[in-house]
C-alpha cells in the first residue's frame, strides 16, 4: 500500500510539464505489477487524484484497477469513473501510453454490454475515439468497439459520425476487418446501400494470408447487398487476395445459389430457394436481408419496362412482373414512385401507367454546387494519391528493388536508379 | 414445259410469285417425275415466325413453295458430295415418295464408285422398298472389295519401290494415288493423312496447288473447317499466280468454311468475291446455285445497306450467280426497296429446300432471324413514330407479337424507341446527351472516389502487412 501512497504522491507532483511527464512514465512502467497487486483496492487512491492533470498517473491506476475482476457492486461506479475519466483526459498524456488507454476502454465496454446498457457506453466511447486518434484519418482498435455498441443499441445514426470520415491508416488490420464489417452492417440498418456495399468490399478485397471468419459473414451480405442494389454480383476484382478468391464460395453455397436464381429472374424459384435454405439464413441472422431481396426482383422487372415502354397496362405490368393481379401491381408501381425509383404517372380511369423520363435537368444551383463539391473533393484526394507515390518513389527499399531488377550492363541508357541503391 | 406452268398459275394468286416460277432455270424444274407434288399456297400466309422445327418433318407442306425437285438437285453435283447430299436429303424430309427418290438415286451413284460401306448403308435404308433391283447385292459388294484388296497390295507394292528409290516425284505421286484410293474407298480418315503426306514431296507450285485442293475436299466432307482455311491460305501464298478458276475454287472453300463456323460477314464477302468463271468446275463441292445462294442470304444477314448495295445490287460479277436463283436476287431487291412483305415471303417459300442444304441447314434460323429483325429494325429507323398496326400489317403479324418482337429489340438496345401499349404506337427516342453527359460524370466521380479510398486503404494494410511480417495472428 505504501508505494501505491508513494506513486500517488509522484503522480501529483510531476504532472505539470512535458519533461515531468515522461519521468512520471517512466516511474509509472516500473511500478505496473505492484499496481496490478493491489488491484481491488485501488478505488480510494483514484478520488484522490484529479484526471485532466495527472491524466497518465490515473490511467495506470485504472488500467491496473480494470484488469483485475470487478464486482457487481462496483461496477456502476466503475462505469462513472472511467467516464468521467473520459470526458476530462488530456488527450496527449493518453498518446504516451494507447494500449493501456485501449485496454480501459475495452473493459468499460465488456462492462457496459455485461449490465445489458449498450446506450450508455456509446457517448464516452464516441469521446474516447476521438482523443485516441492522431487524426480523423486513422483507425483504432476502438472503432469497432464503438460500432459494436451502436449496433447492439440500434442506434444506427451515433455511428454515422465516424463512419463517414475516411480512413487510411490502419495500425491492427484485425481491427479493418471487424470495422469494416460492422460499418457494413451499420450502414444496412440505415438502407444507404451504396456505403454499405463499400464497407463490405473492403472486407471482402483486404488482402490476408488465410481466410477468416468476418470475412466469409461480410461476403454473405455482401451478395445480398448487391443484389438488391445492382441484381448482380459482381465478380471477385484482381486484387483480391487469392485465399479469398478460392475459398469464399465454398463457405457461402446457399448465397451462390440464391444470387443463380435471382439471375433467372425467376420469381417462383428464387422463392423455393429461399423455402429451402430459410434455417441456413436465419442462424446467419440475414432473413431480412433476404426478404429484402426478393421484393427487390420485383422492382428490378418493372424497372426494366420502363426503357422500352412508354405507357403500360396494369394488367401487363402485372404479367411480365409475375404478380397475382393489376392491384398488386399498382400497389409496388405506386411504391416505387414514391420512392423515387421511377418516374411514372399512373392512370385508374384506363388502367394504364405513363412512364416518364428523369426530370432533373442538371441546370440547377444546388445541383452546380453538387458537381463542384464532388470536383474539390476529387483533387484533394487524387493531390493525396500523387504525393503518396511521390514518397513511394523515395523510398529507400522499393529503390533497391527496382535497382536489382533492371539490366546491369545498359551504361548507355539514362541511368534511372542511382548505383547507391542497389 | 407447258403443263408446268399451267399447273402453277391455277393455285397461285400472286402475280409476283408467278412471274418468278416462268423465269425459272434450270435447277428448279425438269420433267415431272412423278415424285413432284404442287402445294398450293393458299389464301393465308403462315405467320413468318412459326417455328421451322416443327415443319422439319413436313417439308413443303407449310404453305411454302413446290417441293425440291430431287433429281435437278442432284445433277448439279458430282463425286462423294452428291451421294452425301442425297442421303442427307433422304434422311431430313418427311416425305416417303421423295425419300425414295433419293435412295434410288444414291443407289445408283454408289454402285459407280467403289465405296462397299455407303453402299450397305444405301441398302438397308431403301430396305425392299423399291423392288428386287435395289436391294443387297452382296456379290457385287464381294468383288468390289476383293478388287479394292488387289488395288491395295499394288499400290503397297509400288509405294515401297518407289521408297527405296527416293525419287520424290514418284513418291509423291505414290502417296496421291493411295490417298485416292482411300478416299474412292470411303476411308476418309486415311486419305486425309495421306494427301497431307504428299506436302514434303512437292516440288512446284502446282503440286502444291493441287495437294491443297486435295486436302479441302476431304476437310469439307470430314466437316473440319479449322484445316479448311488453313489449306486455303496455304494454296493462295503461292508465289504462281492463280488461274481464275482457281481462284473461284478457293474462294468457295474458303466461304463455306466461315459459313460453318457462323462468321457470316466474312463468308458473304468471300462468296462475293468468287468469279463466275467458277461455272460447273467445283461441282464436287459446290454448285453456283448455292454460291448465290449462301453469298445472298448471308450478305443480307450481315451487311449494312452501302456494303450491301455495293457489294451485292450493283455487283456485276455476282448478278451473274443471282440469275441462276431469282428467287434470291428479288428478295434482295426488296429488301433494299423496304418490300419487307415480299422478302419475307419469298424467304419462307425457299426455307423447306435451303434445310435440306448439308452446309446451310443448321445457319438457317440464325441467319432468318437476323434478316428479319433487319428488316424490322430498317423500318423503324426513318420514323419519329409508327403506328404499330400499320407495321404489323407490313411485316404479316400481329400486333402482339410485333410488340413482342419489338421489346426484346429495344431491349438489346438495337432500337432507339417506346412503345406506347395504351394507343400501340411506337415513339422515337434519342438519348438526351446533355444529360447522359451529367450523369456519366457524376457516375465516375463516385466510382473514383471510392476506388482510389479502398486502394489507399489495402496500400497501408499491406504496409503494415509487411512491416509485421508473419508473427501476426488474426
Amino acid at each position: 500500500m505504501e508505494s501505491v501512497e508513494v506513486l500517488v504522491a509522484h503522480i501529483q507532483g510531476l504532472s505539470r510539464s512535458p519533461d515531468e511527464v515522461s519521468h512520471l512514465h517512466s516511474l509509472l512502467k516500473q511500478s505496473e505489477d505492484a499496481l496490478r497487486s493491489h488491484a481491488s483496492r485501488l478505488a480510494p487512491f483514484l478520488s484522490q487524484l484529479d484526471p485532466s492533470i495527472h491524466t497518465l498517473g490515473y490511467l495506470f491506476l485504472l488500467e491496473a484497477y480494470s484488469s483485475g475482476s470487478i464486482s457487481g457492486e462496483e461496477a456502476s461506479g466503475f462505469l462513472l469513473t472511467v467516464v468521467e475519466f473520459i470526458n476530462s483526459c488530456s488527450a496527449e498524456q493518453i498518446q504516451l501510453a494507447p494500449e493501456k488507454f485501449i485496454s480501459v476502454c475495452k473493459s468499460f465496454k465488456d462492462q457496459v454490454m455485461q449490465l445489458g446498457v449498450p446506450m450508455q457506453g456509446i457517448a464516452p466511447l464516441w469521446m474516447a475515439v476521438r482523443k485516441l486518434q492522431t487524426s480523423t484519418e486513422q483507425l483504432t482498435t476502438l472503432h469497432s468497439d464503438y460500432l459494436l455498441l451502436c449496433l447492439l443499441a440500434k442506434c444506427y445514426k451515433a455511428g454515422l459520425s465516424i463512419l463517414d470520415d475516411d480512413i487510411f491508416e490502419v495500425d491492427h488490420p484485425r481491427d479493418h476487418f471487424l470495422y469494416c464489417y460492422y460499418g457494413g452492417m451499420i450502414n444496412i440498418g440505415l438502407k444507404r446501400f451504396e456505403k454499405a456495399l463499400a464497407c463490405l468490399h473492403n472486407v471482402v478485397t483486404a488482402p490476408m494470408t488465410t481466410l477468416n471468419a468476418i470475412c466469409v459473414e461480410a461476403y454473405k451480405k455482401y451478395i445480398l447487398v448487391s443484389l438488391i442494389l445492382n441484381g448482380q454480383v459482381p465478380s471477385f476484382p484482381k486484387y483480391t487476395s487469392s485465399a479469398a478468391h478460392r475459398n469464399l464460395k465454398n463457405y457461402t453455397q446457399p448465397y451462390v445459389d440464391l444470387a443463380n436464381f435471382y439471375a433467372s429472374g425467376k420469381f417462383s424459384e428464387l422463392e423455393a430457394c429461399i423455402q429451402t435454405n430459410q434455417e441456413k439464413f436465419l442462424s446467419d441472422s440475414n432473413l431480412g436481408l433476404v426478404k429484402q431481396v426478393l421484393s427487390s426482383l420485383y422492382k428490378r422487372n418493372i424497372q426494366r419496362l420502363t426503357q422500352t415502354y412508354l405507357t403500360l397496362s396494369l394488367q401487363d405490368i402485372a404479367n411480365v412482373a409475375q404478380l397475382n393481379n393489376p392491384k398488386e401491381a399498382e400497389m409496388h408501381v405506386l411504391q416505387m414512385i414514391q420512392d423515387g425509383e421511377i418516374f411514372a404517372t399512373i392512370n385508374q380511369k384506363d388502367g394504364m401507367v405513363s412512364f416518364h423520363e428523369d426530370p432533373e435537368q442538371y441546370k440547377s444551383c444546388r445541383m452546380t454546387e453538387h458537381i463542384d463539391f464532388s470536383i474539390q473533393r476529387l483533387m484533394a484526394l487524387s493531390k493525396k494519391l500523387s504525393s503518396l507515390d511521390d514518397n513511394l518513389s523515395c523510398d529507400p527499399q522499393y529503390l533497391s528493388k527496382v535497382g536489382k531488377e533492371r539490366q546491369k550492363f545498359d551504361f548507355d541508357e539514362f541511368d534511372s536508379v542511382s548505383h547507391k541503391f542497389m | 414445259m407447258a403443263g408446268f406452268e399451267k399447273q402453277l398459275s391455277a393455285p397461285l394468286s400472286k402475280g409476283i410469285a408467278e412471274e418468278v416460277m416462268e423465269g425459272d432455270d434450270e435447277a428448279f424444274d425438269g420433267a415431272p417425275m412423278g415424285n413432284e407434288e404442287m402445294f398450293s399456297n393458299g389464301g393465308d400466309i403462315d405467320d413468318p415466325r412459326h417455328t421451322p422445327i416443327s415443319t422439319l418433318g413436313k417439308a413443303g407442306a407449310s404453305g411454302g413453295g413446290e417441293l425440291m425437285d430431287v433429281e435437278a438437285y442432284a445433277s448439279l453435283y458430282t463425286g462423294r458430295t452428291k451421294v452425301v447430299r442425297l442421303l442427307f436429303i433422304a434422311k431430313r424430309c418427311g416425305n416417303e415418295a421423295m425419300q425414295l427418290e433419293a435412295l434410288r438415286m444414291a443407289h445408283d451413284e454408289i454402285k459407280k464408285g467403289e465405296d462397299t460401306r455407303l453402299y450397305h448403308e444405301v441398302t438397308t435404308r431403301i430396305g425392299d422398298r423399291l423392288g428386287p433391283q435395289y436391294a443387297l447385292d452382296q456379290t457385287w459388294a464381294d468383288i468390289v472389295d476383293r478388287r479394292a484388296e488387289h488395288r491395295k497390295e499394288k499400290l503397297e507394292n509400288e509405294f515401297n519401290s518407289y521408297k527405296t528409290n527416293m525419287i520424290k516425284e514418284s513418291i509423291r505421286m505414290g502417296y496421291n494415288d493411295i490417298a485416292d484410293f482411300y478416299y474412292a474407298q470411303g476411308e476418309l480418315g486415311d486419305a486425309f493423312k495421306n494427301y497431307v503426306r504428299t506436302r514434303d514431296y512437292c516440288t512446284t507450285s502446282k503440286h502444291i496447288i493441287q495437294m491443297c485442293l486435295n486436302v479441302i475436299l476431304v476437310s469439307i466432307e470430314l466437316e473440319q473447317f479449322m484445316h479448311v482455311s488453313n489449306y486455303v491460305s496455304k494454296a493462295e501464298q503461292t508465289p504462281e499466280q492463280l488461274d481464275p478458276i482457281m481462284n473461284s475454287k478457293l474462294r468457295c472453300a474458303a466461304g463455306l468454311a466461315y459459313l460453318e463456323t457462323k462468321k457470316y460477314k466474312l463468308a458473304a464477302r468471300k462468296f462475293l468475291e468468287t468469279g463466275i468463271e467458277l461455272g460447273n468446275n467445283y461441282t464436287d463441292v459446290i454448285a453456283p446455285q448455292d454460291v448465290a445462294i449462301y453469298g445472298g442470304l448471308c450478305a443480307l444477314a450481315s451487311f449494312d445497306r452501302t456494303e450491301l448495295k455495293n457489294k451485292v445490287i450493283d455487283n456485276i460479277n455476282f448478278s451473274n450467280f443471282l440469275e441462276l436463283v431469282p428467287e434470291v436476287r428479288e428478295l434482295i431487291n426488296d429488301f433494299y426497296a423496304s418490300h419487307y412483305a415480299s422478302c419475307l415471303e419469298y424467304l419462307e417459300n425457299l426455307k423447306p429446300n435451303l434445310l435440306l442444304d448439308i452446309h446451310l441447314h443448321d445457319h438457317i434460323e440464325m441467319l432468318y432471324t437476323e434478316i428479319r429483325h433487319k428488316a424490322i429494325i430498317q423500318y423503324t429507323l426513318p420514323f419519329i413514330s409508327v403506328e404499330l398496326h400499320t407495321m404489323a400489317g407490313a411485316f404479316k403479324t400481329s400486333v402482339a407479337g410485333l410488340e413482342k418482337e419489338l421489346e426484346a429489340l429495344i431491349t438489346e438496345n438495337k432500337i432507339q424507341a417506346r412503345i406506347d401499349s395504351h394507343n400501340k404506337i411506337l415513339y422515337a427516342r434519342h438519348a438526351d446527351q446533355r444529360n447522359a453527359t451529367f450523369q456519366r460524370v457524376l457516375q465516375t466521380g463516385v466510382e473514383f472516389e471510392r476506388d482510389v479510398r479502398a486502394m489507399l486503404l489495402r496500400a497501408n494494410l499491406i504496409k503494415h502487412e509487411s512491416i509485421m511480417k508473419s508473427t501476426r495472428k488474426l
